[in-house]
Parts: C-alpha cells; structure tokens; sequence
C-alpha cells in the first residue's frame, strides 16, 4: 500500500488529470473518467500489452505515436490522446481482427449478456465483419480438469488465464501451443489443469472460452439476482458476489477486495455452493426414539428439548456445546449467552481439538493480512497454507516474490511456500518449541542447521514490530501443547510481533472473539474479565473454566454429559478420536444436532434441528485478522430451516427464559455494548457502502484509511457488472479514496480495554511441555495433515468437487524411505499397532523429516483418524504384496 | 560499372582447409584475438568499433558501436550472437557459419572481451545442422587452443561461450524473442520498454545481442583499426557487406562488396555477379533488404547499395537480401507467398499480427486461386493499415514488435505497383501466369 501523495499530471483527451507515480495510463484515465477499451489488461495481473486494444496516442519526442496505455507508465507532463482518428481506428482495426475468428455463438454461449468482448463491441469496431474466409475451427469445448472447459474457438489469446496460472497461482498447467493463427491455450499433454486455483481463470476470461462445469448452461445472465457477501470457505474471508436463478445458487465470483482476496477465490470456496442446493439438506426437525426417527413440528422439537434440558440445568456442567465455527458472529453471541448465562455452562467449544489454544490469539497484538504481506519477516508456524487458507497463500505468494518479504517456515514437511521461504526448517513433532527457542536465544554459537542458522540471522535483524508470525495448527496428530509453546515463545521474544491467525475454520476466529470457547466471554475477555454491561445484560456467567471438545467428548464417553449441542459439528469425522466420539455421543442421553447437512454425527441425535445455510440469512463473519464482514442473503431458507441465533432464542424459551432478542439488531445492539471489541458497530454500519470490505475490530480510528480497491471493472471481473450497465467505473463510490468507516466511532477505553489483556509472558500462560515418548526403531512419528479438498462435509455435498478429493496418501522422506527399502508409489500399510490402514499410496519427499510419515487428512470416511489418534502415538509401515 | 571486391568477412569461405583450426591459423586467425586480450584494452576495441562505423548486419542497421556504448553497468553482462537468420533468400550467416566458423568464435570472443561479458551464447538457426557441428567444432578446438575459457592465450581474461540451436521459429531471430527462448521460455518478443536488451536482456542482465556477420567484421577490425575500416564505403555505411542474391539472375549468390560503392544494377547484371537475367527477361520487381522490405520498381535499379541510400527511395537494406523478380514473376503469388511465410511465424502474441496477418494471407491465397473481388484490394490496404498505420515507411505499428509490419510491406508495395495485376487475376477468375 503506497500511502505517498506524490502525484503526477498529465493530458488526457485535453483535461488535466493527476495519477499516482507509476500507474500506467489505461489505470489512471479510468479513475479520471476515461475508459479505454481492453482485454489482457486486467488491474491484478501484470501487464503484458498483447491484445493492442488500448492503443491510445502518446506524444514523445518524435510526436504522436500509438501506444498501449496498459504497458506505459503515466508521466510528469505526458500527453495522450484516447480518441483521436488515429487512436480509433487502431482500435477498431484491433476490434476486427480478435472478431474474425471468433464464433458468433453468443446466443449459446454462456458469457454472452456479460461477455468484455460482446460489450466492447457494441462501442467499439464496425457493425459488421469484412471477414468472409472460414473461420478457425477446433473441437468444442474440451475439459481441461474436471471443474473446466476450454472452447478455443472462442479463446482471444489475452494471456490472462495462463498469466494467472503462472504468475499468481504458480502453476503454469495451461500455456500457448503452436504459433501465428494457430496459437492456443491448452494443458501439456496427460497434465490437467488441476489447480486449486482454477475458477479465477474462468472468471477473468474475457469471452467464454473457459467455462465452469456448475454453472455451464445453468443461467442466462441477465436473469441472474446477485448480492454480496463473504465467502465462508475457510477464514480468509474473501469477499463475493452470491448470484442466484429462481432461488437456487448458480455463481460465486470474487469480488476485489484490496484487504483481503484481490478478487480470487479458492475452487472449494468458488464451487461450495453446491452443498447449499444438496438435495441431502435438512428441511425439517426430526426426532428420534431410539431407532425410529419422525419429522416434527419446532413446537414439538422444542417440547421434546425442554424436559432433558430442563433436568440437565440442575448440573450445568451436564450440558456441553461442540461446533459454531461455521455460524456467523450473530448466532456465535447468541449462542454463547444462551450457553454460559442461561445454561451457565462453561464447556462450549468451536474448535474441535484441531485448532490452538484461544489465548494466543485473546492475549496478542493481531496481525492484518495487510500486515503480513508487509511484513519484513514472516514466521510460519502452520499447516501448508495453500492447502488450508488457500487464498492468503496467494496474497503470501505474491509478497514474497514482488515485494521482499521473507518468509521463515518451521514445518514438519516441505510446503507450498517452501520455494518462495527464505528460510525453511524441518523440524520433527515435539521439537518445535525447543527450535524457536534456537532461532531466538543469544547464544553467539553458530547453529549447526544451516537452514536454523539463515533463520535466526533474519530474525535477529529484523524490526520486531515488523515481525508477523502466521499461527495455525502444524499436526494434526498428537497435541498442539508444543507448537503453542513455540509460538508463545517466539512472541515473547520479540516483543512488538503481531499473530496472525491461521485457525482455518470459517468463522473460528468470530467464535473466539464471542466467547464460544471455554474460559472466554465476548470481547476476548476471560470469565472474570466481562465489563459492567456485560454482567448487567448477563446476570451470570460460569466461573469454572469448561471443557474442550476433547475433554467433553471424554466425559461424555464417561456419563457425565447429559445434553450435548453439536452445531455444525460432527465429531465423529472431525474431532480427534472418532472411536471416543462414537462412544460419547452412544452415552449422551440428548444429542442435540443443529445441522444444515446429514453427517456422520447426526445418526447419534435424538433431536435434529434443521439450520438456514449460508445464503439464506443475513449476519456478519470474522475472518483471520478480525475483519467483521456481512454475510448477505440470496435465498429463501430452505425447508422450515433457520438461522442458528434464531434457534438459539426458541430453545431459551422453550425453558422458560428470554434472550431479548427479536431481530439481528437486538443482537448488535447488545453486544456492541458489552463487548468493548465490537463497541461502536452496528449491522447498519457494516452494511454502508465504506464498509464494504468490513470492518477491522477493534475499530482503533473513526478515520482510517480504507484502501478498497473494489475495482467495478466490467473487463476485470465480468459477470458482476456489465460495461453496458456501468459506463466508465467511477472514481468514488466504489470505496477507494473513502477515508473513514461512516457512522463507527472508535472508543479509545474500548480499545485500551482490549489492549489491555495483551500478554507479555505468553508463556507462563500455557501448560508445561508434556514428555516425549523415545521413537523405537521402525516407528515412525505420524504427521496428520490436511489437504483442501478434504472430502469433509461441505466437499461430499458439492457434486463437483466431491470428486477431487485424493485417495489418502502416506509421504516419507527419502532416507526414511531408502532405510526402509520402500520405493514411491508402492502400496504400503499403515499400522498403530491396533489397527491398521491398507492400500495408501507411498509418496517420497526430500522435504520430509527422517523418521516422520505424512498422511493425509480424510474427511467424512475419518479413516486415517482411526489409526493416529493420541498422544505419542508411534506408527509403523508395511509394503503391500503385489 | 565500377567492381569494387573487397574481402573482409569472406575471405575464406572458399578455402575448405580453413573450416579448421590449423587452416584457420594459418590464414591469421586468433591474431586479433590474441592482440585483444593481450595488448588492448577493451576500451581501446570500443573506441575502433566506434570509428569503424559498424552498422549491425542483421536487419535493423544500428550502429554496433554505439549499441555497445549503451550496455548499462552491471556485475553481469552477456553477449549474444544472433545467427538465427531463417528469412527467405537470406543466407550470408548460413555461409559464414559453415565456412569460416572460427572466424565467428573469434569475432564473439573479441566481442566480449570488449564489452566486459561474463559468457557468451551463440544462438545458431535449429536447421543449420552442418553450421551447427561446426561451429561447435570450432568451439571445442578454440577450448583446446586456449583461445577460449580461463585465461585466455595467458591473459586475464576468461569466458566461455555457449552454442545454443534454435528450434525452428523465425519470430526468434527478433532479439528479445531469441533472448526468451534462449531462457527457455516461448519465444515472444519483449514488449517496450525496455527499449533496449542493454538495459535489461537476458536473465535480467544487460545484454548486447549481435549478428554474425557483425561480429565477423571484428577480428579484420582489430588487425586493421577503426579507421581503415571506415576508409571503405560512404556517409554511416562504413566496410564491406555481404549481399545475398537470390531469385532471376544467373549467378545467384554471396556477394561482399564495399558498401555505397555498387548499384543494385551492379550486383544484378555484373558478370561476375549476378551476370544478368535469362535471356529476353525484363527486372519487373526486387526486394532490396529481405521480406520485410518494401519492393523497388526496374526504374530504381540505380539506388547505391547503402543503407541510407535505400531508406532514400523508401524501402530498406536490411538483412541485405537482394530477391530479383522477373517479368514471367506473378505478383501475387510473389506477394501472397511472402505474406504466408510471415503469418505463418508470427508468433501469435498479439492481436493485429496473428489475425492480421492470417487474415491478409487467406485473402490474398483468394485472389490468387481465382476468388478475388475488386472490394479486396481496398479491404487488404485497410487491413494493412490496421498493423501499419499509414501504410507508410518507416512503419509504424500497432503491433509489439516488427514481423508484423512485415506483412504489409510486400502486400501493399505489390497492390501499389502491380493493381492491375490484381484486377487481372480477380477478372480472369484466376493466375494469368498459370
């Protein structure tokens, strides 16, 4: 972000305009009104002048020439003129040639109605073709991966979906073949175009040479209805547009937030949508006598509810609440007094044994993405992030490469950032903390590790407040305590550090901030901690510290939980031990599943309550760096399902208790006021054209500047907006330049208040290291990591994407399995001892530490939690017989 | 007439004993090499090449000496050499690789001795399979010889050179687009700015990039100075030049004469040159410079042979290829061949070139093959003007680098000095040559 005011003047069509130094022409006349026609110009990629679309006259030494106004950099008295003669006719001649090979299929063509090249010619080139030779012809549209499909009859060679592949993505799996007339996108040969990334490339086509398999033939544009959200995916929070036909969800595409997505999305995020139209949905509580399930009234699920739960109230500690993190922050607040004021249970958990312990993230500076990318170093101490935030691993990606950030990753496995790292450690589980404290002790000794040693080097020189560490979870297997250790560590040390999270489920980071984790209350404030109004809004709040997911599963296995809610949860799939769930939830007299999808945790519900999905309520969501964004609704709810915060008002009073809460404004209202985090905001606020990005809690300025560069290009991002709709994009109104968050005050005691818990020992909060058990020979010490398409609920439901997900796979390195005598691709068996995994593919990697194995992470079937599950946990391997 | 044989860069092209080294020594060679490296400062070449007035000899003219001037500085600096002449009718590279190889090698290493390189890469033509193996011989011998790697001929000074082939595109004869493809990357020619490779060129690095026949005038250069070299020729064609003579004459073939000093009419009709046409044949047309280059009428048989002279009279020298076509020549065809070869290596980047240029070439296939219009002739100089604004010369272009306004050149010089060539073929319904 260049907060410089320098600026420099130039002539444009004979009106003086100013631009940023640096900015190319086609930028800076489009601010000043001026739009110049173009194709391969597109604001998040870098330019490359191929299309000569924008040819506009600029005057040099020799006088005028044609130049393109994506490639040339404004200069301090330059003089260019866009529609001169000369200009249009290059232009228009331009115009000409990308139509003479290309079909005139708009009428069954998707992109026609939203489609760059359609628009531009309806302004520019002349009405009809002086082409009357046969076209160029190529078999329609071929599958290039299983999400989609290239017509390259309709390509017009811009180079902005092989400029994404390469640049943003890195992966250049598409790219030119052939040369003159014959040149065209394609993949390699026996090489999809499988990425993580591939919609963007849809998205940004120009024309409708790349479609995408779920929204192919789907909708006509003009008869699309749209509203804008944020994408609830993972925690990035990429902002988007919600497109909808007859109710039904058709499109996501990506807005351009300059905060957060820069109009990317990830596949599973672009193409989730497909679960919310799952004809699995539940419509219709159901409750179940013993074997027998029968759909029910909400009156008579709430009567059903109440007598458990009103004999459970005897002993709050009965009740115990796993899941939230996919709720938006309203449900989360509502929720969470429901649980800890009404209930007056402490043991409610958003995380499922998967994710940190809460006070690293209550007790520390915060960190932006913004702040990250910015960084000088980056310390990564996570899963890999393309796999689990897929779009902050672009924004990571980009900074690294353009703008000198250097990344110091400590990961158990060579990750998707580890070329771009600066410094890359492989470290084994358990020594993770004891590495940080090498990276950071001022021991003169050089370490051994050259790898410790580069680190410890641009730690040492760097500015601490320059010094972002990216938290998230680096197993899955076995405890967290050490990594958090590591963390704390490395906070401790450099004090002025921020953390960024890296807790990846959707809305984790809103749950902690409302409480829904045990110890907390709303406002990242500890149970002694809640304010005056809080207490007074409250009545009470618990005073024992609750039970984690892992901890509520164990005494509900033990008889000691008598109600538990699972909301969007389903432990059996997801929590560490799925045997230990399986037995929890078999003993609990009332398992209550508030669910918008049938999972494997929901056979055990006596009470299933069907909740309104994503798209079909209003509400808001934090991401990663506590950004509170607006969830917006496009559809009717389906079924008799409903909002979460709504259920959470029936089941309160169907024991005779009031929430106080009507409408989502109640929530805010209340909750503004006793949470100093989120004091000053309301859902009007976040809904007014300069919040559109969201807003960052604390609110710490009434003005700040909001870098939004939401760009409304129609050529940048078709299918938002259509250049017939928007004209020229405008210079305000679109968030650039706005300079404060309307109608939200900044509270300086609100803000101190949340400062205040900042911890400078972070450490001293934390338990002390457990014992690491010695590692026999053959074992093996597992590493369970997740992979995005992950086959978890949401991929199952997506008919598209359920697809992707990759069989299981285990990764060893190579001296590991040189000992061994194991070559790749074997099929090999993995065993606990116990029990055992067969027909795993084997997957060498350098990047793997000796005497570790990889596995993959699996969703819904939950195989591979099977066998790692525990502490300490030693795992062998066997070849497989051919 | 006055013959003005004077050898420079073909001296011994037809001695097969001096393909090799002992051949190649025994003719001279290494001697300016060793005299560079071992009593002349790179300076000092810099300051010979500057008074010698080289213009570059692969296409564009510009001065070699000022080129090097312009290299930025930098830690690392490469040379290149441009051998991968592939335009129709142009093969005086083709000679000198495979005739006089070492004379290359040496020319490169007095080169890069001169600018400071860190290595230098030789980009041969892919089809140049004789050219190749010997100049790869020509390498592996000067290795041996001393004559290139670490301290050369005992001095301080150290390079490798690297052979690299191309693989069969003539876009990579444009020198960021061979710079591309020698990084490995397609062979798209770079957008400016940068202007120029010595700015930023290969790898990033300040790069010269120089053709072969260019650096083959080095090693003469550094024996004889800056100044005698620029005691040949006229105005800023300063040496001798080969020109390449193809197409109705008798003789075809490589001809290196002074420059400014011979006519077309010379080259064409000398009996020691061209010697003529067959018998009863009349000069309808010739390409002075190549393809690219606009044509020249029989009237204008008398334009000196140097460069600014043929900017003169609105054409260019070129790469020197000289293309005679006589009177039993359809232009059309002539035309339509030259626009098929150019839409054909385009390399597709961007817009006016790729569809123009195939678009240009199907309607000019049309015309020839007896489907023509009378409309096509306006629609074809329209289309022209969509690559070449103006359709004028020196060509502006709406393209990003010059193959495209290649296309037009011969089209739009064909339809202006030949129209009712045109109008014959559209009226007849097909080729009255056929």
């Amino acid at each position: 972000m260049n907060d410089s005011d320098a600026t420099v003047k130039l002539v444009v069509d004979g009106h003086e305009i100013q631009a940023k130094p640096g900015e190319m022409i086609i930028a800076a006349a489009e601010k000043a009104g001026v739009l110049i026609p173009r194709f391969c110009y597109h604001p998040r990629l870098e330019p490359v002048g191929v299309c000569r679309m924008c040819l506009v006259e600029v005057k040099g030494p020799r006088g005028f020439s044609l130049q393109p106004a994506c490639y040339l950099p404004v200069a301090e008295g330059m003089e260019v003129v866009t529609n001169s003669d000369k200009a249009k006719k290059a232009q228009d001649g331009v115009l000409e040639y990308l139509l003479a090979n290309h079909p005139l299929d708009c009428p069954v063509c998707d992109k026609g109605g939203e489609c760059p090249l359609q628009d531009q010619t309806f302004v520019y080139g002349p009405g009809e073709s002086r082409f009357v030779e046969e076209k160029r012809h190529y078999p329609k549209p071929i599958p290039i991966s299983k999400l989609v499909y290239l017509d390259r009859e309709r390509c017009i060679q811009c180079d902005r979906c092989t400029r994404f592949a390469d640049d943003v993505a890195g992966e250049a799996l598409i790219n030119f073949i052939g040369r003159g007339g014959s040149i065209q996108v394609n993949t390699f040969p026996d090489k999809p175009f499988s990425s993580y990334f591939s919609g963007n490339t849809v998205q940004i086509c120009p024309v409708g040479a790349l479609t995408a398999t779920p929204y192919r033939f789907k909708a006509r544009p003009w008869d699309l209805e749209q509203v804008e959200s944020t994408c609830v995916g993972c925690s990035v929070g990429c902002q988007i547009v919600v497109q909808s036909s007859e109710n039904e969800l058709v499109r996501y595409l990506g807005l351009d937030s300059e905060a957060v997505n820069h109009s990317w999305l990830c596949d599973k995020g672009r193409f989730g949508f497909e679960s919310v139209n799952s004809s699995d949905r539940l419509g219709t509580p159901t409750i179940r006598n013993g074997t027998a399930a029968k759909e029910a009234s909400w009156t008579e699920a709430m009567a059903k509810l109440a007598e458990p739960l009103n004999r459970a109230r005897k002993r709050p500690e009965s009740i115990a609440i796993i899941g939230g993190a996919h709720l938006a922050n309203e449900d989360l607040y509502v929720w969470s007094k429901l649980a800890k004021s009404i209930f007056g249970t402490d043991s409610v958990d958003a995380q499922l044994g998967d994710g940190l312990d809460p006070r690293l993230l209550t007790r520390t500076n915060r960190a932006t993405i913004a702040d990250a990318v910015g960084a000088e170093v980056l310390v990564l101490l996570s899963g890999d992030i393309r796999e689990e935030l897929p779009v902050l691993f672009l924004r990571l990606r980009e900074a690294a490469i353009s703008s000198g950030l250097k990344i110091v990753e400590l990961t158990h496995a060579a990750t998707s950032l580890t070329p771009n790292a600066a410094a890359s450690i492989v470290v084994s589980p358990g020594q993770v903390e004891a590495t940080v404290r090498s990276l950071v002790e001022q021991s003169g000794q050089e370490p051994s590790d050259p790898s410790i040693a580069v680190a410890k080097a641009i730690i040492a020189g760097a500015d601490p407040n320059r010094i972002v560490v990216l938290a998230g979870r680096m197993n899955q297997a076995g405890s967290s305590l050490d990594q958090e250790r590591a963390i704390a560590t490395l906070i401790d040390a450099k004090p002025g550090s921020k953390l960024l999270s890296g807790l990846r489920r959707a809305n984790v980071n809103g749950a902690i901030d409302m409480g829904f984790v045990p110890g907390h209350l709303p406002g990242r404030c500890a149970l002694t901690e809640g304010s005056k109004e809080l207490i007074d809004a409250w009545k009470q709040v618990p005073t024992q510290i609750g039970r984690s997911t892992p901890e509520i599963l164990a005494a509900a296995a033990n008889g000691e939980i008598d109600v538990l809610f699972l909301i969007g949860a389903d432990p059996i799939s997801d929590a560490p031990d799925p045997e230990l769930s399986e037995r929890a939830l078999a003993k609990v007299g009332t398992v209550v599943s508030v669910e918008t999808l049938p999972n494997a945790s929901t056979r055990f519900a006596s009470i299933i309550l069907p909740a309104a999905a994503f798209t079909e309520r209003m509400g808001s969501t934090t991401n990663v760096e506590s950004r509170i964004s607006l969830l917006g609704q496009k559809l009717v709810s389906f079924g008799l399902s409903r909002p979460e915060w709504m259920i959470a008002v029936e089941i309160a009073a169907a024991i005779g208790e009031d929430l106080g809460f009507e409408s989502m404004h109640d929530v805010w209202r209340e909750l503004s006021v006793v949470s100093p985090l989120h004091r000053g905001l309301s859902l009007q606020a976040l809904g007014s054209p300069g919040t559109r990005e969201g807003v960052l809690v604390p609110v710490r300025r009434s003005r700040v500047s909001i870098a939004s560069n939401r760009s409304l290009d129609p050529v940048a991002t078709p299918g938002i907006i259509s250049v017939e709709h928007s004209g020229p994009p405008s210079s305000s109104g679109t968030g650039r330049g706005s300079d404060a968050y309307p109608g939200i005050e900044a509270n300086a005691s609100a803000v101190e208040s949340v400062d205040s818990r900042i911890s400078g020992d972070l450490l001293d909060l934390l338990a002390t290291p457990n014992e690491v058990a010695p590692i026999g020979s053959g074992d093996l010490v597992p590493v369970l990591r997740r992979r995005l398409f992950d086959g978890g609920t949401m991929l199952v439901r997506s008919k598209n994407l359920t697809e992707l997900a990759p069989a299981p796979r285990v990764t060893v390195g190579g001296s590991t399995a040189a000992s061994m005598g194991f070559a790749a691709g074997s099929k090999v068996t993995l065993s606990n001892g116990t029990s055992e995994l067969p027909d795993l593919e084997l997957v060498v990697d350098r990047g793997v530490a000796d005497g570790v194995v990889v596995v993959d992470l699996d969703g819904e079937s939950g195989l591979t939690r099977r066998v790692i599950q525990g502490e300490n946990l030693r795992l062998t391997i066997k070849l497989e017989s051919v | 007439m006055t013959l003005a044989p004077f050898k420079i860069v073909s001296k011994r092209v037809d001695d097969p004993e001096a393909v090799g080294l002992q051949g190649y020594l025994a003719t001279g060679g290494y001697q300016a090499l060793k005299r560079a490296v071992l009593d002349l400062t790179p300076e000092a070449i810099r300051d010979q090449v500057m008074q010698a007035s080289l213009l570059g000899r692969g296409g564009a003219g510009f001065e070699a000496g000022r080129k090097w001037s312009m290299l930025k500085k930098s830690d690392v600096r490469y040379l290149v050499i441009n051998g991968d002449e592939s335009e129709p009718a142009t093969f005086k590279d083709h000679m000198l690789v495979e005739r006089d190889p070492h004379q290359l090698v040496e020319g490169a290493l007095i080169a890069g001795y001169a600018i400071g390189a860190a290595r230098i890469f030789i980009f041969l033509r892919g089809e140049f399979a004789l050219g190749l193996e010997r100049v790869q011989a020509a390498i592996n011998e000067a290795y041996e010889y001393g004559a290139i790697g670490r301290n050369i001929f005992g001095s301080d000074f150290s390079i490798d050179l690297v052979l690299h082939p191309g693989a069969g595109a003539y876009i990579c004869g444009e020198e960021t687009a061979l710079l591309e493809s020698l990084e490995g990357k397609r062979g798209f020619p770079r957008i400016k700015p940068p202007y120029f490779p010595a700015v930023i060129g290969l790898y990033g690095q300040p790069t010269i990039v120089n053709n072969v026949e260019t650096v083959s005038n080095l090693p003469w250069i550094v024996m004889n100075g800056g100044g005698e070299f620029s005691e040949l020729g006229v105005g800023r064609s300063r040496g001798t030049r080969l020109f390449a003579l193809s197409g109705d004459v008798i003789r075809p073939g490589n001809y290196e004469l002074e420059m400014v000093k011979n006519t077309f009419r010379d080259l064409i009709f000398d009996p020691e040159m061209g010697g003529g046409l067959a018998p009863g044949r009349q000069v309808k047309a010739v390409i002075p410079g190549g393809v690219s280059a606009p044509w020249l009428g029989p009237d204008q048989l008398d334009v000196l042979l140097g460069q600014d002279e043929v900017a003169a009279v609105g054409s260019m020298l070129g790469s020197g290829s000289i293309i005679v076509m006589d009177d039993s020549t359809c232009m059309v065809r002539a035309a339509w061949r030259i626009a098929k070869f150019f839409a054909r290596e385009s390399c597709g980047q961007c817009t006016p070139c790729r569809e123009g240029g195939s678009w240009i070439e199907k309607v000019m296939r049309r015309i020839e093959t007896g489907s023509g219009r009378e409309e096509d002739l306006d629609l074809l100089m329209d289309l022209c003007d969509n690559i070449v604004p103006g359709v004028s010369w020196p060509p502006q272009q709406t393209t990003i680098c010059v193959l495209g306004p290649s296309i037009p050149s011969s089209v739009a010089t064909a339809i202006r000095m030949f129209r009712d060539e045109f109008l014959l073929h559209i009226k007849e319904g097909g080729c009255p040559y056929e």
